[in-house]
Order: structure tokens, then sequence, then C-alpha cells
């Protein structure tokens, strides 16, 4: 029989909090006692779960755990990080590297995820309600290997470097985004329903960025290709018509850029290279 | 406390001990006759292999190149963290490693000292900065002296006399151990854009070839009387038909040679010894190279082996940098050290499935197969730049078991497969032979007389490793070889355990052992002074007062005294 486990935190938290244990993965088969004394890290000291968050269990038939997190998770990090299966819910916002290398089940934050939400997954699925912050999908600082399967939706807006040094699956965001999304990426798609502030695709060297919004310029590294009508997102139809470019050319790169035509009046000049 | 090793397998091969059951006595951080045994700390050592401290001749784990290799890579921390204990220090790097981390990790081996082998003398402080925080093993380190403008000079206005003085006079300042010779002539010349392509081919504006620069500071080595041979990275390394270069490399200082004594020594020779014409038709050169040292005792090599993985390399070779740079389309360094050297450092992975570094791997092993005698070529992987030490167990594994050969063989490029000579090859190292690659070969070669041996007298630096060779059959157990070597059962360092079941338990300092002149037989500052102040002056971004080392600058160093010999000119 699985279970919902519904976690709150005790009290306002001053420091950051490390809570990798938040994982179905590592909760499954075990009771309420086993889970209270996970160990996790407050600051620099060893706390248990049970210190630090109220913890209840619920029995349920659904075949798969959910674990139900009810409360400012801001300063909590790491929860989810490399869970393979089952649902963790947050009503409210939620820290750093949540879901970080994760490879499968769901994440749902009804709130704010702070940077690095979804970092260097390889499968499963974010969804966050609210805004995120920077680094999404972006692997931890020195790693060179970013997401590589999986989606992240983001209903509000986005940080910047959304998915740097991406290499497979879908990031979109529905807001606007910040500086350098899709920088160093080699490989998946990232769609921005609203305004980019600039920089898109800085050293991209595959793979696929979509900005339907505005965007100030393009890098002079990035070739003006074709219109296309459309683009087409696992079968879903984005109208267009977008500007297609091509790079980073100072990589090397095979990148491709669509960058909105109707909002984007200022950049029409290209059409003349076309 | 006195300390007493009871009843293990000894292999001490500088005193011909082959697996002696024996016991070894330690006083005050020395190898004894005898302590009490009741007032002594017993080791029961029964059923497992006892040797001196291993000593790894060339590995690059300290100075500006290794720490711009970190800077390079934080790819290769964030994979390898190591957490702080109650004894040890945190730190991070798989091919790079932090210095407090290279130090547990070398002894956790059982290794107990370490040659720095590369140190460009203008970055020499900040060499030994990273050496004193180097923890538990010995260090001594090599300054870069090849395409020193002044060597040059001197060598090709044929001052060997004034170059002798220059170059004692840099180890002094250095707190240096050997002469360190990179690719000679071909630093200097990368400086125009070029490299040199032969032994005779002229270093532009200096106008001195390779040939003139290896056997000119062969004979300076010899008339200081230095410990160890001129420790050398060929010309041409990592060229396709390198191997004819290395050859002659060792040929022109044969005459050199008094009483079959060593007076070069070939470094990570594997990087020397292709075939061929292009990467197309590179091919091993090893049988060529093993047949010309079965043939002469004036040469030392050691292997610079290859392992599959993801490594940085980093040499004084800017060239060559340059060309792995093209090669592998990774990030870079390259770096010109003012008047004194270059350096250069790129990531690299290493294939099996690529046709070169297959047959690179296989020329490694070749190489220390076919060479007979194992006092002439120990194991290194030439760290980082074949992979980095925590590998050496896999390599004893490859050497003392022709499975475990075979085992790897099956996973590497067919062709390369094909070509290989190890199939051919039945020799498998014994314990003994592993003891004179790994420890006792190297501190003969270094010239250490208190090092790599069990003898009374010698410095209690000694490796205790969990296998009983009577019960273990490293034909076949290859695997329990690995295991027992990545972890020693313990270390000991001056006579203290730092080291039990592969976990550091104490975390003292080492030493740093220099070269240093008995005033009678040089006075290399007086001589050199008046000529190098002015030079530095004008060539240097320092002043020549803040480029000499004082021996307070170190944490521990201990002065080897040498009497420079007789001048033969
Ligand atoms: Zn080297």
């Amino acid at each position: 029989m699985a279970i919902i486990i519904q976690i709150t935190p005790k009290y306002e938290f001053k420091v950051p909090v490390y809570a990798k244990c938040i994982s179905p993965d590592v909760f499954d088969g075990k009771g309420l006692e086993e889970i209270s004394k996970l160990r996790v890290l407050e600051g620099n000291r060893n706390r248990t779960l049970g210190d630090l968050f109220d913890i209840k269990l619920k029995d349920k038939d659904d075949a798969e755990t959910i674990i139900h997190l009810l409360g400012s998770f801001i300063k909590v990090r790491e929860i989810g990080a490399n869970m393979t299966r089952g649902k963790i819910i947050i009503d409210g916002d939620v820290g750093m590297h949540l879901g970080e290398g994760m490879s499968g089940g769901e994440i749902i934050v009804n709130g704010y995820a702070d940077s690095w939400a979804g970092g260097a997954m390889k499968g499963g699925r974010i969804e966050i309600k609210g805004s995120a912050g920077d680094y999404i999908g972006a692997p931890y600082r020195g790693s060179k290997e970013g997401m590589r399967g999986g989606t992240i939706i983001v209903h509000g807006d986005a940080g910047r470097e959304v998915g740097c040094l991406m290499m497979g699956g879908l990031i979109r965001i529905y807001g606007s985004v910040k500086h350098f999304v899709g920088i160093d990426m080699l490989d998946g798609t990232i769609v921005v329903h609203g305004d980019s502030a600039g920089k898109a695709g800085g050293g991209m060297r595959g793979g696929r960025i979509i900005i339907c919004g505005y965007i100030p310029s393009i890098l002079p590294t990035f070739t003006i290709e074709d219109i296309r009508p459309s683009v087409n997102i696992d079968g879903e139809k984005i109208s267009g018509p977008f500007y297609r470019f091509i790079g980073d050319m100072a990589d090397k790169g095979e990148g491709r850029l669509f960058i909105s035509k109707n909002k984007n009046p200022h950049l029409s000049f290209y059409e003349k290279y076309l | 406390m006195d300390l007493l090793i009871k009843g293990g397998y000894v292999y001490d091969p500088l005193n011909g001990i082959n697996g002696e059951i024996m016991d070894i006595s330690v006083k005050e951080g020395k190898i004894v006759e005898k302590v009490n045994e009741h007032e002594a700390h017993v080791i029961d050592a029964s059923g497992m292999i006892v040797m001196p401290g291993g000593i790894d001749i060339h590995t690059h784990i300290a100075g500006s190149e290794v720490n711009s290799g970190r800077l390079l890579r934080p790819e290769d921390h964030i994979r390898d963290v190591e957490s702080k204990t109650l004894i040890t220090r945190s730190g991070v790097g798989y091919s790079v490693p932090s210095t407090f981390t290279t130090g547990y990790r070398y002894a956790r081996m059982g290794y107990t000292l370490l040659c720095n082998p590369s140190m460009p003398p203008l970055e020499a402080k900040h060499t030994h900065e990273e050496l004193d925080d180097t923890p538990i093993v010995d260090k001594v380190t090599f300054p870069l002296l090849g395409d020193w403008w002044f060597v040059l000079e001197y060598l090709r206005d044929k001052k060997i006399k004034e170059c002798a003085e220059h170059v004692a006079w840099m180890i002094i300042a250095t707190k240096g151990y050997a002469i360190k010779i990179v690719n000679p002539g071909g630093l200097e010349a990368w400086g125009f854009g070029r490299n040199v392509k032969s032994l005779d081919d002229p270093v532009p504006y200096f106008n001195v070839t390779p040939r003139e620069i290896i056997r000119g500071l062969c004979i300076v080595n010899k008339m200081l009387n230095l410990p160890h041979t001129i420790h050398v990275h060929t010309n041409r390394l990592g060229q396709p038909g390198n191997y004819a270069t290395t050859l002659e490399t060792m040929d022109c200082v044969k005459d050199l040679a008094i009483n079959d004594k060593p007076v070069i020594h070939i470094t990570h020779c594997q990087f020397s010894a292709f075939k061929g014409d292009s990467w197309a038709t590179m091919r091993s050169g090893a049988e060529e190279i093993a047949k010309y040292v079965n043939a002469h005792s004036h040469v030392t090599l050691d292997m610079g082996q290859v392992i599959f993985t993801d490594t940085t390399t980093m040499t004084a070779d800017g060239p060559w940098q340059y060309t792995l740079y093209e090669l592998s389309g990774n990030k870079w360094v390259n770096h010109d050290v003012e008047v004194e050297t270059s350096s250069g450092i790129v990531p690299f992975r290493y294939r099996r499935k690529s046709y070169v570094h297959a047959t690179m791997w296989s020329i490694g092993l070749e190489l220390a197969l076919l060479i007979k005698d194992p006092w002439k070529i120990y194991l290194t992987t030439d760290h980082p730049n074949g992979g980095p030490f925590t590998e050496y167990p896999r390599i004893v594994s490859w050497l003392m078991s022709r499975k475990a050969r075979e085992e790897t063989l099956k996973k590497i490029n067919k062709k390369a497969r094909a070509k290989s000579l190890l199939p051919s090859i039945d020799r498998e190292y014994t314990f003994y032979e592993i003891a004179i690659a790994t420890r006792a070969g190297q501190a003969k070669a270094l010239g250490l007389r208190n090092k790599g041996h069990l003898g009374v007298g010698a410095d209690a630096d000694i490796a205790i490793y969990n296998i009983n060779p009577k019960e273990v059959d490293p034909s076949n157990d290859y695997k329990v070889i690995q295991r027992a070597f990545l972890r020693a059962a313990y270390t000991i360092k001056d006579g203290e355990v730092v080291v039990k079941d592969g976990e550091v338990v104490k975390a003292i300092d080492g030493k740093t052992y220099w070269i240093n002149f008995e005033e009678s037989s040089i006075n290399p500052l007086l001589s050199v002074s008046e000529s190098l102040k002015r030079k530095f002056r004008e060539y240097w971004t320092v002043e020549l007062e803040n480029y000499f080392i004082p021996e307070r600058y170190l944490k521990h160093p201990v002065s080897i005294n040498i009497k420079a010999g007789v001048w033969p000119l």
C-alpha cells in the first residue's frame, strides 16, 4: 500500500537546510519513525528530519508514494534530488537544487522554485506554477554535463542561464527569461513564451531555442538561415513566423534559434541577408 | 615509540631480500638491527607483504602548472570530493587533486616519496608552497633547465664550467634536486612559433642544437656529482616516428657513461616510442627501444603508462600541448615562462576504441615487459598525463598478470589489438620485480641512499600490503593484487604508522630534499652573481633578490650536501 507523507517545517529556517532525503526513493518502505530519523544538515549541523519538520503519514491506495510539502521550503535544498519515481507536491516556495539529477517521477511546485531547479536532470517532470530562479536545468558549477532528459515547465518567469549545457529534454517557460538562455547547450529544446533579456544561445552547439516574445538583439556570432511559419515541439505546433538563426559560430555550433518575427520588428534588417 | 613489524614476507630488492619472512625493527624513524619487543609497538604482518615505501620518480603534483590544471578543470573536481575527517582535510579532484588529497592518496597506496619533475624556476616558490602542503610524503623537485637562456648561451659558447656553476646556483636557488630537460630547444623554439625537428635542428637565435643541450647538461650533471642523472622528456614527444629520436637521444650520451653507470633518464618513455609517419600509420616502437635498453646500461626509463580515462595533460612542452589541443579541440592553456620554459595544459580522454590511444596503452606495457631488467624501467603514468596515480594498482596487475592484460586487450580497438605485441609476451612481474619498479629502482636512480630499502640505517618508510604471496596467485587473482595495492594495510613514514587499512590515521608532514654544494667544491653564487644581476634586470619581471628561495622558506627542508666533482675540462 502506498502512502502520502505530509511534511511541514516546525519553524522558520535561518540557514540553508540540505534535505536530499526528501525523496520518494528514500521514503519508500520506511515507517514514520525511520523517516523522522533521516539525516539532514541545518547549516553545518547534523539534524534529523524529525527535528526540523512535522511529519504525518496518510495511508492511501494509490500505487505511488506522494510527498506533500506544506509551508515555506525556500531554505530547504536538494528536495527530490536523484529521485527516480513517485511524486512530490510543494504548496509553497522551495529552495535550490530541487529535483537535481532526478531521472523519474514528478515534482509540482505551487509557488516559486529557487535556482538549479531540475539541475542536470535525466528524466521525469517538474512543473513550477510560480516563477523560478537562475540556472533552471543547469548542472552545478564545475560540471559540464547539463540536463539530459525530462521536462521542466515554469508558468512564471525564470532567471539567467536557463538550460545551461543542456543535452536533451524540454524546458518550457511561459513567462520571460533573463540573459543567456540556452548557454552552451548541445541538444534539447527550450521554449520561452515571454521575452528574453538577450544573449540567447551564447556558445550553443546544438539544440533549439524558441523565443516567442521580444529580444533586444541577437549575438553577432549567429547567422540568419530562413523564416519559418511555425515550430513543432513533440507534435505541438507553435505558430510564428520565426526568424531562424544558426550558431554559435564562435564555437562551430549548429544550434537553432527561433525568434518571433512579429514581436521583433527591430530585427527585420536581417531579412536583407536572406 | 619503537616499532616491530613481525613475520611479514619482506621484499627488499636493494638488499637482495626476496620474500623472506623477517622482522623489521624501527627506532627513531630509522630501521635498526633490533628493538625490545616488549617495549615496542608490534605490527603483526604475518601473511602480508612488507616493502619499502613506494617512490614515484615522475609525478606532477605541485606548482603553477598543476594549479592551472586545477583551475581549468572544475568538472574534474565536482565528481571526486573527499570530506574532511578528524585527521584529514577535505579535498577535490580526480586527475588533479588538491595538495592535501594528493598526499593522503599516495600514502594510502603505500607511497612515501614523490618527485615533482617539472618546475619552472621562476615558479619555484609556488611549487614549494604546494609541496609543503602535500602531507605525509617526502618530496623532491626538478627545475626545468634545458631551455634556460643562460644555459643555451653557455652551451653555445662552449662555456661548460660557467654553465655548471650557473646550474649549481639554479639548483640551490630553487631548492631543486635534479636537472630536468623537456623537449630540449623545442620550448625556446616555440617562443618563435616553431619546434625543433631533430637532435641537430638548431634553436632559433641561440643557434645551439638539442644534442648540444643534452650532452652539455649531461656533462654538467657529472661535474656537479648530482645524485640523479639528467631527467629527459625527449624531443618530438607524442609524434609518430619519434622512437628514432629517442634512440638517438639515449645514444648521444653513451660515451659519457663510466663503469656502466646510468647518465640519462628518459621519462614517460611510452610517449616517445611511436613508429610510423602519421596517426594512421602510428605503431609501437617498444621493441626497438627495449632492444637498445637491454643492450646498454647507461639509461633508465619510466613508463608513462596510459589509462583509459578522462585526465588532464600538463607538460612544459608548449608545442606538444598545442598539438594536443588541436587533436582534442578541448579547452587549453599555453604559457611562456619568461626566459625559462613554456608550458601547456589540455584535458584529455584516452579511449579504448581509439586506435592511437589503445596503441599507446599497449606500448607502455610492452616497454615494461620487454625491457628485461626491472632496475631500468619504473612504473609511472607521468601523472596526470597518462592517467592519475591512483590507477597505479591497475598497472601493477597488468604487469603481474597476463590474464589481466588479456581482459583489457579484449576491450580495445581491434586494429590496435591486432598489432599489439602483448599477446606474444608471457612475462609476468614477480613481487620482487614490482618492488624494484615501484621503489627500489627509483631510489637507486635518484641516488637516495636512505630510501627504497629496509636495511639498517634506512629511513623507516615502509608499506605493508595485505597479500599472502604463498596463497595469492597474482596471475589469476590480479583483482586481489589491485585492491591490496590501492589500500595499503599499513603505511609507515619515518617510523610512524600513518595509514592503516587504507585510511589515513595520522597526517604528519613530509620533508623536502634539496641539493646543496659543499663550498669547497664550488662557489656558484660569487662567480655568477654580477652577470646574473645585470641580466635579471634586463630580462625578468622579478628581481634577483626575490628569486632566490632561502631554506627557511620551506617547511621541512633537508639539504643533501654534494661535493662537486673535479672539472674534467
Ligand atoms: Zn611529466
